[in-house]
């Protein structure tokens, strides 16, 4: 099969976008294939919170390093990316969970990350909203918020300007081990190398690939400026949302520069199911109302579910497959997609054309999986 | 006062013609029946306010019925979801309201289509109905000059009511070609009550202008409409006025029933001939169902009340009378079609989305309403795409898309559920 393109990237979420701008800019020859609209799977469903997080050394450098790259990113970005600058609050609720925080703040302050230590006075002066007796809490200045589908699309359109192709409308069958891919109508596109960047959808095309389906709720209210100034995340997260086990829920919220509050989030396996369940809304809504009972009196407009790409140690899986090195992933990024997609991008691109990496890519590879990436036609 | 859980053998939202009617025949049949409604007073979009002011004896009889019926009303409670099967959860001003149902109608009206033309959102521009649900409340219309365009008989009946109340009409400009309009009217003659509820109105607007086959093209003025300029398809001209009152006919509330999963036909509820939905113990009656006016919604509404209430023998006898109403609901949808100069109004810079201050250019540059969505924020707002979506339909021919918790805004702490 003669090879029109270097790779061809299978889904234009804001992963495949990501990758697309990284590889279309090395001078790779780049075809984006997308069944159906730029961000529009979980990436138009997901808060879009570009945060730094320490579950593990690995997600540690990953995040920082995509935080980073969104940071200098950020004098290009459009307006429509509403990118903005309004740091995460940790809140502590108790004195557990204060140790947390200083926990966190041993962790990044000699890595360089800037964060603040606020008790309980502080945070109440921060974000007045938030109910009284909370233990205090861990600012994290430089990380931000986004609209993700717009970033996407931004991506995409860098990606395009350095002469990477798009086509819409095209679902893709199949994944040929020997480089390219099948198409729903049956035809073929040829490639070098093949990236199944399909998220939530990637198992689908990747057969014995360990990602699975991750539910998750929120809500969004009408314009409130001010009701919160902060991404604020409740520190109990840690304990619920990393729990694999059953249904969790954790208060998280996010000021949009809209003056919107969006309000999340739950996790749940096992619902493929895209409907609103009023069940696990309420304990998330209930939740929320525990840190912020203001927020019982704010208009809601609408609710709504995606599906996160989860993987068992919680970490993406970027670069060849173990069966075929024709075959790529980039997928399983759970709930850090959208922070860790510019960081996926350039690993990605580095791994393909042989480059030194800004961090380690071992504790991503696909290799890490006994099955990782089975059978490919 | 109510109290945050209830349940009834048969819930029916909306208390409009078809509500009222469906709660009568259901309750009269000793079932413990609820019609839900947003509004403080029964009578639904028509006869807001009839409960007191006793000006059209149709209502008064069917509001005394109701009364009469046992029926109990669930007012200021607005549904807002559907978050299981059996259960309806709604805002009152007091909190969430939990309602149970073994059977549930769904008599959620219409609303206004408004579609986009330069100008269309300066103040003093409002729906017809809107403006006559404004003046029915109070506001003083007496003196001022109003322009009334758009389509649909609802322009005659808003006309009629404005002129009472002082307003001098301009000018009624009629979307449709006269051709069709008086077809129209000549096919109401099968329907005599109709009629003499056409021919009342239209002795009352005496000299009153009604233009068949003429469109606004621009609402003019500052800080506030001033004029409004009108073609016909050969000549534009400006009408002055100090109100403009601009309505492209109805559009069905179909969000509850698309949460409960009914299947729609045409952007109307699917029923049988009871009423019944795709979905198994839920009924539909009225407007959903298809535009068809206040008597088509009051046999549709008393056919669904009886089926419920399990007397489909009823249910059967009212039949031929519905069909009637279906004749009568064709030939209207025909009459007053929407021409294609109504899609090329709005121009790039035009609002489209006036919750999210969206452009028509941006918007028609997308491929579908959800990339709309996604990359401009058109239809993201408050109203979630309810004014916007519907002239998106039409204009550009997009699928409305899925409906999702909460049906109306609602206050974030009404959508966790009461505690049991
Ligand atoms: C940061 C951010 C901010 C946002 N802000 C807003 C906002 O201000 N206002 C706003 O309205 N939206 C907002 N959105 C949400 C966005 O418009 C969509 O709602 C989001 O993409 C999720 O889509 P959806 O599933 O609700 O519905 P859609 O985008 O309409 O559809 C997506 C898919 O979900 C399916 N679906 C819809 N309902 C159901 C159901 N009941 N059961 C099963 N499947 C269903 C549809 O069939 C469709 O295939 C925001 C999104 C993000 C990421
Ligand atoms: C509720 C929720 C909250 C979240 N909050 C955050 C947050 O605050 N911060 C953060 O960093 N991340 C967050 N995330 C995670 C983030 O949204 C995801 O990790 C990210 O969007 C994944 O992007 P993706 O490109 O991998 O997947 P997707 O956006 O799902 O893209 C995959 C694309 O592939 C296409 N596709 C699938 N199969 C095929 C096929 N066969 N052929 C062609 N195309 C195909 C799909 O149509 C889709 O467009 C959240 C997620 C959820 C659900």
């Amino acid at each position: 099969m003669s090879s029109s393109y270097d790779i061809i990237i299978v889904g234009a979420g804001i992963v495949g976008a990501a990758c697309a701008m990284e590889c279309a800019r090395s001078g790779l020859r780049t075809l984006v294939l997308e069944r159906g609209h730029i961000g529009g799977g979980t990436t138009a469903a997901g808060m879009g919170h570009v945060v730094v997080m320490d579950d593990s050394e690995a997600q540690f450098a990953l995040t920082n390093y995509s935080r980073g790259l969104w940071l200098a990113l950020r004098p290009q970005l459009p307006a429509d990316v509403e990118f903005d600058l309004c740091g995460t609050l940790w809140v502590a609720a108790d004195h557990e969970e204060m140790a947390e925080v200083y926990r966190k703040q041993g962790f990044y302050e000699p890595r360089g990350v800037h964060v603040e230590v606020l008790d309980a006075e502080a945070v109440a002066r921060v974000e007045p909203n938030l109910r009284a007796g909370l233990a205090g809490g861990l600012r994290v200045r430089d990380d931000a918020v986004v609209y993700p589908p717009c970033a996407a699309r931004f991506f995409l359109e860098q990606a395009m300007q350095y002469g990477a192709e798009l086509r819409q409308a095209v679902t893709v069958k199949r994944l040929l081990s020997n480089g390219g891919v099948e198409l729903a109508d049956g035809s073929r596109l040829a490639a070098d190398r093949i990236v199944n960047a399909t998220g939530p959808w990637s198992p689908e095309l990747t057969p014995g690939l360990p990602v699975r389906k991750r539910k998750g709720h929120l809500v969004i209210t009408d314009r409130a400026p001010g009701f919160v100034h902060h991404q604020i995340v409740e520190l109990g997260y840690l304990k619920s949302a990393h729990s694999m086990g059953q249904d969790s829920v954790a208060f998280n919220i996010q000021p949009r520069l809209t003056g919107q509050m969006l309000i999340g989030s739950s996790r749940q396996f096992d619902a493929e199911d895209g409907g609103v369940d009023h069940a696990i809304l309420d304990r998330m809504l209930r939740r929320a109302f525990e840190y912020l009972p203001g927020l019982k009196d704010l208009s809601a407009i609408r609710t709504w579910t995606g599906h996160r790409a989860a993987t068992p140690d919680k970490l993406p899986v970027i670069g060849p497959t173990v069966v075929s090195d024709r075959i790529w992933l980039a997928t399983g990024h759970e709930g850090l997609g959208i922070t860790t997609s510019l960081g996926t991008g350039r690993l990605l691109a580095d791994l393909l054309l042989g480059r030194p990496t800004a961090i380690p890519s071992d504790p991503f590879l696909p290799a890490r999986f006994e099955k990782g990436g089975a059978s490919h036609g | 006062m109510t109290e945050p859980r209830s349940r009834f053998d048969i819930v029916v939202v909306g208390a409009g013609p078809a509500g009222l009617a469906a709660a009568c025949a259901a309750a009269e049949k000793g079932k413990r029946v609820a019609v839900v409604d947003d509004a403080p007073s029964p009578g639904g979009q028509i006869w807001k306010g009839e409960q007191s002011r006793l000006s059209i004896p149709q209502a008064q009889k069917w509001i005394e019925r109701f009364r009469r019926s046992g029926a109990t009303l669930l007012d200021r409670t607005a549904v807002i979801a559907a978050p299981e099967p059996g259960v309806l959860l709604a805002e009152h001003p007091e909190g969430a309201r939990e309602i149970e149902w073994s059977k549930l109608i769904i008599a959620t009206g219409a609303r206004e289509l408004f579609l986009p033309f330069p100008g269309w959102t300066l103040p003093g521009v409002m729906g017809p109905g809107g403006l006559q649900a404004l003046v029915k409340g109070g506001w003083p219309i007496a003196g001022k000059r109003v322009v009334i365009c758009g389509t649909g008989p609802l322009l005659l009946a808003v006309a009629d009511g404005l002129k009472k109340q002082g307003a001098t009409i301009a000018m009624i400009a009629e979307q449709a070609p006269m051709s069709r309009v008086a077809g129209f009217g000549f096919k109401t003659l099968r329907h005599p009550g109709k009629l003499v509820q056409g021919m009342g109105i239209f002795a009352r607007l005496r000299g009153v202008p009604y233009r068949c086959g003429v469109w606004p093209v621009q609402a003019n003025g500052g800080e506030q409409v001033n004029s409004v300029t009108l073609a016909d398809g050969s000549n534009q001209w400006t009408e002055k006025c100090d109100l403009l009152a601009c309505g492209f006919h109805l559009v069905p509330n179909v969000e509850l029933p698309l949460a409960m999963g009914c299947e729609l036909a045409g952007g109307c509820v699917r029923v049988d001939a009871n009423q019944l939905t795709t979905v198994p113990d839920v009924y539909c009656s009225g407007e959903p169902t298809g535009i068809g006016g206040v008597d088509c919604a009051l046999t549709e509404g008393q056919i669904a009340g009886y089926s419920a209430a399990g007397s489909d023998d009823q249910a059967a006898a009212l039949s031929n009378e519905r069909a009637g109403w279906h004749a009568f609901r064709l030939a209207m949808s025909n009459a007053f079609a929407l021409r294609e100069e109504l899609k090329s109004l709005a121009n790039p810079e035009t609002t489209f989305c006036r919750c999210e201050d969206v452009a028509f250019g941006r918007v028609k540059a997308a491929s579908g309403w959800r990339e709309a969505k996604l990359l401009t924020r058109c239809g993201m707002g408050a109203c979630q795409g309810r004014t916007c979506g519907a002239a998106a339909k039409f204009i550009l021919g997009w699928g409305m898309e899925s409906v999702r918790p909460p049906l109306l805004p609602a206050r974030v702490g009404n959508l966790t559920r009461t505690n049991r």
